[in-house]
């Protein structure tokens, strides 16, 4: 077992996450078994391998550039308004649980 | 004429030519939705309204005797992953249970633009996280071939609408094989481009450098038309190539005499389904028989994907899912004193447990301690992946292998053992993380009638070439 309870507890944290009781238990059963699995991963010497982001950082870039200079084709102007207006208040507004009609509201940040 | 087994162009000569109108062939749909879809679940919201309105633009335009586009009056489903303005997206997530976008994804507004009726919301695993469809928040979708079995997943609502006549097309998306693996298990076409061909602006995220959108459709020809319609450049989403889009649908007709495809052993190992196998292997022979040359290639680090896969997708799934903290968007729990409690709270309630396991998995990952024995060597490996499809693909034009090991299982079979589950994108999680285009169009049943897919990878932009290797076998079979 590599993954404890207070492993989960500690990762259910920082996931903003609660979890009942039964949840943790299952959690660190199923994170061990699934990690269990990714240990495979070791046999492999990765020492000289480059990591890989994502793929077009390989592809559909241009070559004959260096750097931040390949992916020229998707930088823009830096305009005020962006490429679309920005969503007006009430809508940017509209799918918020709770609101004061210009803010998002949320329960107290600072208790005394 | 059978309204409900149209193809894309037969539907729109139809509509144009005024055989049918769009509005009759959307009501038709409508009405096999109603008849159907409640036996099978694919739906979760249906847009009845927009649709109507869509389909009478389409009559104006076809009475006015104007060229219709080419998805002219087509009815289609959208993946419930992708933005509706105006029209509840919900993810699969509870979470998410009320959100009502306000702006369209790129891929669906490109759809409309081009003619198509959207009639609903197809139902998914919740944030595409699953391979069977039994992770919605809402109801399982059943495989319309056989209803005890899963249609798969994530994209099983858009597989089981296409192949039960209940919309011509649909959108899915595609993480580890979320597109093509519920097309082999419904008996359609299922179509991943390569990363970076289609936007996904107003997509919802789940693994950033992983997600694709692409269609289902009844024929490679549609699959064609509709990629056609969603590729390129936009300028909304940086992550979309900037890489000319062919004519998909005139490349079909071009030999494939003499191409070369690629058989790897790392496809037909240890799980593959011996009936899977057969089929798969009579699928090569027909292609031979099309004057395709078949040569062997080796893809030695396949076992690595899947361990790969789930370091990569979850962690970034873990940083995609933040987001949801109940301040801006639909759920919030209820009763809560404390902005901490809020969040946790709101998350506890409106994640299901997939999903909390894959924030859990990708948050261990990246944590401090372990970034570079989990995280760190996930993307060394991927780049080892990569790599051996580059290789390969120096040798062939293609590689042909099974779409998933089996066919489609039982409702309830796999949903308690997450790793087993997993092990169902084995054969797909590969081209996700290399970004190489991908194909699953249907090669025969089981003996228990269970749709069986053939999965066609190509190189990167290289659609056209997966699309016409696809077309000349499914115009043979």
């Amino acid at each position: 077992m590599k993954v404890t309870e207070k492993d989960v507890a500690y990762v259910a944290d920082l996931a903003n996450l609660e979890l009942s009781g039964e949840e943790r238990a299952g959690m660190v059963r199923d994170l061990n078994s699934i990690l269990g699995y990714i240990e495979r991963l070791n046999e492999l010497d990765t020492s000289k391998v480059e990591p890989m982001a994502e793929v077009s950082d390989r592809y559909g870039v241009d070559e004959s550039k260096q750097g931040s200079e390949r992916f020229a084709y998707a930088s823009r102007e830096d305009v005020p308004e962006g490429l679309r207006k920005s969503l007006p208040q009430e809508i940017a507004l509209e799918n918020a649980p709770d609101t004061d009609g210009m803010f998002f509201r949320v329960p107290k940040v600072i208790e005394r | 004429m059978e309204l409900t087994q149209l193809t894309i162009d037969s539907a729109r000569s139809a509509v144009q030519e005024r055989k049918t109108t769009a509005l009759a062939l959307t009501e038709a749909y409508y009405a096999r939705i109603q008849k159907e879809d409640g036996q099978i679940g694919a739906f979760l919201t249906l847009c009845k309204e927009r649709a109507l309105e869509q389909a009478g633009r389409i009559d104006r335009m076809a009475a006015e005797g104007k060229p219709l586009s080419p998805l002219g009056g087509v009815p289609v489903g959208i993946k419930d992953v992708m933005s509706t303005r105006g029209v509840r997206t919900t993810a699969g997530s509870k979470i998410l249970g009320k959100y009502v976008p306000p702006y369209d994804c790129t891929a669906v507004a490109r759809m409309e633009a081009a003619g198509a009726v959207v009639l609903g919301k197809t139902n998914c695993d919740e944030f595409a996280m699953g391979s069977s469809n039994e992770n919605s928040a809402f109801h399982p979708v059943r495989n319309p071939r056989e209803l005890s079995r899963v249609p798969g997943g994530s994209s099983g609502g858009s597989a089981a609408a296409v192949a039960a006549d209940m919309a011509v097309a649909a959108l899915g998306s595609d993480t580890g094989g979320s597109i093509r693996q519920p097309a082999s298990f419904c008996g359609v076409v299922g179509l991943m481009p390569t990363y970076g061909r289609v936007s996904r602006y107003g997509l919802i995220a789940f693994a950033s450098s992983l997600d694709h959108i692409g269609p289902l459709a009844k024929t490679v020809k549609d699959a064609a038309i509709v990629l056609r319609t969603i590729a390129g450049r936009d300028p909304m989403d940086s992550t979309s190539a900037d890489v000319p889009v062919p004519d998909y649908v005139a490349e079909l007709e071009k030999p494939v005499r003499g191409l070369k495809l690629g058989v790897a052993k790392e496809y037909f190992g240890d799980g593959l389904d011996d009936e899977v196998r057969h089929a798969v292997e009579l699928a090569i022979d027909k292609l031979k028989g099309l004057g395709c040359q078949v040569v062997p290639v080796s893809l030695p680090h396949t076992a690595y994907a899947i361990p790969t896969y789930y370091l990569i997708a979850t962690a970034e799934a873990s940083s995609n899912l933040a987001r949801y903290d109940g301040v801006r968007y639909s759920y919030r729990a209820p009763g809560v004193k404390s902005l901490s409690e809020m969040y946790r709270c709101t998350r506890d309630e409106g994640f299901g447990a997939e999903v909390k396991r894959r924030i859990m998995l990708g948050t261990y990952a990246l944590s401090a301690g372990y970034y570079d024995a989990y995280y760190l060597k996930a993307q060394k490996v991927r780049t080892l992946l990569t790599r051996d499809f580059e290789e390969a693909f120096r040798k062939v034009d293609a590689i042909v292998t099974p779409t998933s090991p089996t066919a489609a299982f039982r409702l309830g079979e796999k949903s308690n053992d997450p790793l087993a589950m997993y092990l169902a994108d084995i054969y797909t999680v590969t081209a996700d993380l290399a970004g190489i285009p991908g194909i699953s169009i249907p090669c025969g049943e089981t003996k228990e009638k269970l749709p069986i897919g053939l999965q066609i990878l190509g190189k990167h932009f290289a659609e056209a070439t997966i699309l016409r290797v696809a077309h000349a076998y499914e115009q043979a079979a």
